[in-house]
């Protein structure tokens, strides 16, 4: 669930014009747009329901994140970098994994960041950060962690303030579109699941009414560094990770979202760098 | 290799360091963990006690029956009817020895009192008493019960909840019960599953509260609606009222529920009384399943303050199950060890151990949850538990009971369980939007957990080398000295399964010494005494409780493990007419009868 939002979103004008940005206080950098929402929704679930459970662990979890990035940046790259990207990953890390002891918060977003520089095919990384973080966490550390999924005080109204506020930023970040075609595949399978299994279609439905359905489609599956470029390529990663995620539903797996994503996301960012990489197509970008 | 490589290489490592961490430290011993020899020898050597399950052999072969509701929650009935097996401890017909109390939960079903036999064996004589045949169809089913002497006669007397009508039994000198339900003025239905006596004004008569789960306005066996569950996991207030019944000292009981200011329709699960902050007046704490927990501090008799959230213990949801005092470090002050769900890979909720925080007192008295650093967080599907000193070391050790349904072993409900959990309140709360259970398990055949406290800060998990070994769905948990040893046996009502007998096997190097109080001034029961043993430099606090853990109640008499120590230096007793008596070395080995000064 960690967006880079660095690069895909369009940089601020190196001199900005008053009248074509407005006043100067007013503007905001697009990619602090998503770390300001999920801090909104983690303040307001924190002030309203206690969401967390802790919030020093939360907190650590930001710490470990930013600080992680910093140093591998540093060291690795050779630069500094822009922090918005690992502080939402050490955010959703705070949310999204639920644990007794603390040092799962802080591997969580070692990981989570440390994944993103070590996994790269052609300059690309492959996952999303912390959605492998969390899953290498419910792998690996089953027994001290387990996944947010129940808590967000489970009424409508934090809902009817969350998704349009969360649709408003993403659509500004061109990304709105990959939300609404996993939240329809998803409701689409829920009935398919439903007939399948003969259980209430409501019950299907619920998960997307809960709070980590709400990170997960705002954070996580439009993070532009983990998906395809082109515009349909991205509808069919969304509905494939909406398709994964009954398959894995059907096997009755708790996690399903999250292992969707870490089993699509990484096979269709393969298929495009190899699709790119192939002469015919550099053959083609030349010629264009 | 170029220095690129060689930063990409130091880069790799770091990140596969990363990555068997979790294995590494799942590896980890979390403190002291128990060797594999396991045995009756070992484990008295070793830690000081065993314990040996002989409930057949005492005469008692008893296994709970669970109710059938309504057929619109058939497929979800394990779900549902998940709870009513209880054990409290009483001695019912003051012959010094403590007797049991055991509901059952099937309609038509019989609830049990085992008489002590004084030989190592108990005699159901509920029938013959009066209180056996209390789950007639459209009468409810036990949930389960606590003794009290509300009219100060000097036998404790019976109140029974349910699902259904609650019943008052007065006992007649020990020598049968008379129901006085409609005469004390009870509700005439409500679905409880929590209730203590307490004396919340001290004014020497036992006062009753009971903590309702689902609604009072709800019928298990004729819904008029399946829209009867929680309307979330975590945050639901719409269960049960709870009851504030003061005694008018005529047999009939005052709900002065909203007058003293409760005012909570969270779904509780356990109650448990006592004076957290040293006013002589006893404070309420409420575990509630579905929800926070809630703390109401006790002013002066007069009004209770909810303050859940600025004593610590009100802000994270989860699911409470268990409400239990104890002085875990001999300081004088009580813990409360609430019970929650932890489920490896799904549901990590962990155990609360609210601590006191130093520094912090009366008024502003704030607690720290320290069940992860004293190791009594993990507990799986936990239930029922009680602190008590098992070895007779002077520490309390920690008694819990776990397991929610058992059935088939191959498949899990926790998947639908987790999916329908997560939906808005107009899913969650009908009970038709939940999916079919068919045979499969939810947290099943769980191992018990037996808590040894090292007295440094760490509790040692020893169950499996102490002798306890059965993972039946355990709901309530007490203790008692059932034999007169001198030591605490501990007796598990089991869901649909058997009642447990485990009997204890003391170090004879440790010795100890027990008190039963006899209030004057005071109710008889002499519920809210607080008891200070002071030994060897160190204290402990004990109150004598009107129900605690989760539909339990432990034997009325206070038990002191002393250690090797052979002498006591004093005991202190604030009553609960406010008097304090203080009793100079009294002679360890034995318990001492003591009766409030006039």
């Amino acid at each position: 669930m960690t967006p880079d939002l660095s690069a895909s979103a369009p940089s601020p004008p190196a001199v900005a014009t008053p009248e074509a940005a407005g006043p100067r206080w007013f503007r905001v950098d697009d990619r602090f747009l998503a770390p300001i929402l999920i801090t909104c929704i983690l303040l307001a679930g924190q002030l309203s329901f206690g969401l967390l459970e802790s919030g020093a662990k939360t907190a650590l979890a930001i710490f470990a994140a930013v600080l992680t990035e910093l140093v591998l940046a540093r060291i690795f790259a050779g630069k500094w970098p822009h922090l918005a990207s690992s502080y939402i990953s050490g955010i959703s890390v705070g949310i999204l994994i639920r644990s007794p002891a603390i040092w799962p918060y802080v591997l969580c977003s070692m990981l989570s960041i440390t994944s993103k520089h070590v996994l790269r095919v052609k300059g690309r990384h492959l996952w999303n950060p912390s959605n492998f973080g969390i899953c290498a966490m419910l792998f690996l550390a089953y027994n001290t962690v387990a996944s947010l999924s129940i808590q967000w005080g489970n009424n409508l109204w934090p809902m009817l303030i969350i998704w349009p506020l969360g649709s408003a930023i993403i659509w500004r970040l061109r990304r709105l579109h990959i939300s609404l075609a996993y939240v329809v595949s998803f409701i689409l399978f829920a009935f398919l699941r439903s007939a399948l299994t003969g259980h209430a279609w409501q019950a299907e439905v619920a998960p997307l009414t809960g709070p980590m359905y709400q990170l997960y489609v705002f954070f996580m599956i439009t993070d532009p560094k983990t998906t395809v470029r082109p515009r349909w390529g991205q509808y069919l990663v969304a509905f494939t990770v909406a398709l994964a995620e009954t398959i894995l539903r059907l096997s009755e797996i708790v996690n399903a979202p999250f292992y969707a994503l870490f089993l699509v996301g990484p096979t269709a960012n393969l298929i495009e760098i190899w699709w790119a990489s192939r002469p015919s197509t550099h053959a083609k970008q030349a010629a264009t | 290799m170029t220095r690129h490589h060689v930063a990409r290489g130091f880069l790799l490592a770091f990140f596969l360091v990363l990555l068997v961490a979790p294995l590494i430290l799942k590896r980890l011993p979390a403190g002291h963990t128990p060797g594999k020899e396991a045995g009756s020898v070992a484990s008295l050597t070793r830690y000081g006690f065993r314990l040996e399950e002989v409930a057949k052999t005492a005469g008692i072969d008893f296994t709970h029956q669970a109710p059938t509701l309504d057929p619109q929650l058939n497929h979800i009935m394990p779900l549902v009817a998940s709870m009513g097996a209880a054990v409290s401890i009483v001695d019912f017909d003051r012959d010094g020895w403590p007797d049991l109390h055991v509901t059952n939960s099937a309609e038509g079903s019989y609830n049990r009192l085992y008489r002590n036999q004084r030989d190592g064996t108990f005699k159901d004589v509920a029938t013959e008493m009066g209180v056996g045949d209390v789950n007639r169809p459209g009468t409810g089913v036990s949930m389960g019960a606590v003794w009290g002497d509300y009219d100060n006669d000097g036998y404790e007397d019976l109140f029974l909840y349910k699902w259904g009508r609650p019943e008052l039994f007065r006992n007649d000198g020990g020598r049968g019960f008379t129901r006085v339900t409609e005469k004390a003025g009870l509700p005439r239905w409500l679905n409880a599953n929590t209730a203590i006596w307490l004396d919340y004004d001290r004014d020497g008569r036992l006062d009753l509260f009971i903590g309702g789960y689902y609604p009072e306005t709800v019928n298990l066996w004729q819904l008029a609606t399946t829209r009867i569950m929680p309307e979330s996991f975590e945050y639901a207030q719409n269960g049960g009222r709870k009851y504030l019944f003061r005694n008018r000292g005529d047999g009939s009981f005052e709900d002065v529920t909203a007058e003293v200011g409760i005012n909570s329709r969270r779904w509780a699960l356990a109650a448990a009384a006592a004076d957290l902050r040293g006013t002589g007046y006893p404070d309420l704490f409420i575990a509630n399943d579905y929800g926070v927990s809630e703390l109401f501090f006790n002013d002066r008799g007069r009004r209770f303050r909810e303050v859940g959230k600025p004593t610590g213990v009100g802000f994270a949801p989860k699911s409470g199950m268990n409400a239990a005092f104890g002085d875990i470090s001999n300081h004088g002050r009580l813990a409360i060890y609430v019970t929650n769900i932890s489920q490896e890979g799904v549901l990590i909720q962990g155990n609360n151990l609210w601590v006191p925080k130093e520094g912090t007192s009366g008024d502003a008295l704030q607690y720290q949850n320290l069940a992860g650093a004293m190791g009594v967080e993990l507990g799986g599907w936990s239930f029922g538990a009680q602190f008590g000193d098992l070895n007779n070391d002077g520490n309390l050790d920690l008694y819990l009971t776990n397991g929610y349904v058992s059935a088939d072993k191959s498949t899990s409900y926790w998947y639908d369980f987790a999916k329908v959990a997560t939906g808005n309140s107009t899913i969650i709360s009908d009970a038709k939007h939940w999916p079919p259970i068919g045979r499969r398990s939810l947290s099943g055949y769980e191992q018990k957990r037996v808590w040894l406290n090292d007295g440094a800060g760490r509790f040692i998990e020893v169950a499996q080398v102490v002798g306890v070994t059965d993972t039946h769905d355990g709901r309530s948990v007490a203790f008692a000295d059932l034999w007169n040893r001198g030591v605490l046996d501990v007796v598990v009502a089991n869901q649909k399964g058997p009642l447990l007998l485990y009997r204890n096997t003391v170090s004879p190097e440790n010795n100890w010494i027990a008190f039963e109080l006899d209030g004057t001034r005071s109710n008889q029961s002499a519920i809210g005494a607080q008891v200070t043993l002071f030994w060897n430099g160190r204290q402990q606090l004990q109150e004598v409780s009107g129900g605690s853990g989760f539909c339990a109640q432990n034997q009325r008499r206070l038990h002191f493990g002393l250690g090797k120590h052979r002498e006591v230096e004093k005991v202190t007793i604030r009553w609960p007419s406010g008097q304090v008596q203080t009793i100079a070395a009294p002679e360890i080995g034995r318990v001492h009868k003591v009766k409030e000064p006039t």
